[in-house]
């Protein structure tokens, strides 16, 4: 029953109480630790501070040791490095496992899927333990496979205590658990291309290479966009896996960024330092993220 | 049916077929192993684990381990911790949300884009940079090693999905419905408790499973907020020192894992065709 009247008070505010809840729980537990984080960020705040409070303002002292410490820089290229690297495998091997799915015979396909469920069923710190008894030195079936294929220097091989062997152990975990997410992502998007585009393209003389890049390609370009994204976020803030195999270590040869924070503020109690690293990882990540998501805005504006 | 190609006359289409299927073989083995080693790594006894030559089915199958690991020191009370803080979570989130979404799903409201803003950033962001941050507070408000400070970090990672799915799944249920029952006399609130919450329940429950798997297995924030009082520790920080717990005892971590995983493993055996239908309507929708 329309009326022109303006609706009651009762009507108008209605949507604010219901948002209420969210924007307090927001409020305290997402800005206030960001606007906190920033604030220690320029501050002096160790041990302390921490314990007696009265932590004073320094500028950008924090940021200038930050900034000037090579060690810094060091971590920052290999956390690059890290994310793209684990973020072209997953897309890469995600979207061919996506291509073989949609060819595949009904019965075939209902098991690959089932086996890629249940990869992203399996929790984190589950995964993370079974891949180090995978490579376990002694007793690991990895190193026994190795030498049973003539690998020899494989036999007894210490993964956890090379720091090349320990990164390529943390890499193959990740892309592990992540392409899943990504092939059953393209598949989903796969499915929706509708036979009839196939069948023209067929009819106008279109090889299959062709076919793969007018038909499918253009289709699944926003959700490959999607997927990127979001594999480069996952990746770049990876923190439990890194945590759990091997500290950062050996000798540092595993500390991305959220490990490197986390360390100079849990190990050594330099809250400082620790917020101000991580707040330069979300600018990083931010920066990173704007730069790939502009660039495929302007391929698909050139194509379209 | 399509006329075959010439190239299909030549060759059966089993033959042709194969390369593909070998490729899916190895893709289904490669995905599948490391949780198939797990298990089978948590029957075998021992003598077989540590072996030379791994026998790639147990040969003696034994419980020993899974006695071991239920019957590591204070296994219980991590199972309870885990499962309080991931319930406390997930019902906190789901009213919050629930309110949220009927604000932004059947409401039209000043600043509802900005908010709804707010919730997609919220969803992106980085929560394991405000580790430091989390910590100074709970240690300020004196919620450092409690299970309360841990159910309202979870309460929050779990809540903008929970928002933007319910929002998903609320879009599917018709207004017009309400609008019928409001027409029939019924208020608002009635209309939305009687007409569209019970068609709302199966997406409550999926909404609610996804954020229950998500705070089941989050570490970083388990293992920086409880420090100090080892028996408020949550299931994911336990099995992650399990060399600790366990030494070089494989057979026991491996029985701890796959009791570690069976709730999500069953979670995600019960959601099955809602895990798609939830992911479409939380992504597509949003």
């Amino acid at each position: 029953m329309p009326t022109d009247a303006p609706p009651p008070l009762r009507t108008r505010i209605r949507p604010y109480l219901l948002i209420a809840p969210t924007l307090v729980g927001a409020a305290y537990l997402l800005l206030y630790p960001v606007a906190r984080n920033l604030v220690i960020s320029f501050q002096h705040f160790r041990l302390a501070e921490l314990i007696r409070g009265g932590a004073p303002f320094v500028g950008f002292d924090n940021y200038t040791a930050l900034l000037s410490d090579p060690k810094f820089w060091t971590v920052t290229v290999r956390t690059l490095g890290w994310t793209a690297l684990n973020t072209a495998l997953i897309t890469g091997l995600g979207t061919l496992v996506a291509l073989m799915l949609v060819r595949l015979g009904r019965r075939m396909r209902l098991a690959v899927m089932s086996a890629l469920v249940l990869v992203w069923a399996t929790p984190v710190i589950a995964a993370t333990t079974v891949f180090q008894w995978l490579f376990q030195s002694r007793f690991g079936v990895v190193n026994w496979a190795l030498d049973q294929l003539g690998l020899h220097g494989y036999h007894d091989y210490a993964w956890f205590a090379h720091s090349g062997a320990t990164f390529t152990v943390l890499v193959l975990l990740v892309v592990w658990q992540s392409v899943p997410f990504a092939a059953l992502t393209l598949y989903g998007g796969l499915t929706t291309i509708p036979g009839e585009l196939y069948e023209s393209a067929r009819i106008d003389g279109a090889g299959a290479w062709q076919t793969f890049h007018l038909v499918t390609v253009p289709v699944l370009r926003p959700l490959f966009a999607l997927v990127t994204s979001l594999e480069v976020i996952w990746t770049f803030k990876c923190f439990a896996q890194i945590w759990v195999v091997s500290q950062g270590g050996p000798d540092g040869a595993t500390t991305t960024l959220p490990v490197y924070a986390f360390q100079i503020a849990q190990n050594l109690h330099k809250y400082d330092l620790g917020s101000a690293a991580s707040t330069l990882t979300v600018l990083i990540l931010l920066a990173a993220l704007v730069t790939t998501l502009r660039r495929m805005h302007r391929q698909e504006g050139a194509e379209a | 049916m399509n006329p075959l190609a010439p190239r299909e006359l030549l060759a059966p289409r089993r033959l042709r077929r194969l390369p593909l299927n070998l490729a899916a073989l190895a893709v289904l083995a490669t995905a599948a192993f490391p949780v198939y080693w797990m298990v089978v790594t948590a029957f075998k006894p021992t003598a077989e684990i540590q072996s030379a030559t791994p026998a790639f089915l147990p040969l003696h199958p034994t419980l020993d381990h899974f006695s071991t690991a239920i019957h590591a020191p204070g296994f219980g009370g991590y199972w309870r911790n885990s499962l309080l803080v991931t319930l406390g979570a997930v019902l906190l989130s789901l009213a919050v949300a629930l309110l949220a979404a009927y604000a932004v799903g059947r409401l039209r409201w000043r600043g509802r884009r900005a908010f709804l803003l707010l919730v997609f950033t919220a969803q992106m962001a980085p929560w394991e940079a405000l580790l430091i941050p989390m910590y100074v507070i709970a240690r300020d408000t004196d919620m450092l090693d409690s299970l309360s400070m841990l159910t309202l970090v979870y309460f929050m990672t779990t809540l903008p999905f929970t928002i933007v799915t319910l929002r998903g799944f609320l879009a599917a249920v018709p207004a017009e419905l309400e609008e019928a029952a409001q027409v029939d006399g019924c208020t608002r609130a009635a209309a939305f408790r009687r007409i569209t919450l019970p068609l709302l329940a199966p997406g409550l429950l999926a909404t609610s499973l996804f954020g229950f798997i998500t705070a089941w297995n989050e570490f970083a924030f388990a293992n920086t907020l409880i420090i100090k009082n080892q028996d408020a520790r949550t299931l994911p920080v336990w099995l992650s020192s399990f060399a600790n717990v366990f030494g070089t005892d494989w057979g026991a971590t491996m029985a701890a894992a796959t009791l570690f995983m069976l709730p999500v493993l069953l979670v995600f055996l019960f959601l099955q065709n809602k895990v798609t239908t939830g992911m479409t309507a939380g992504a597509v929708k949003g």
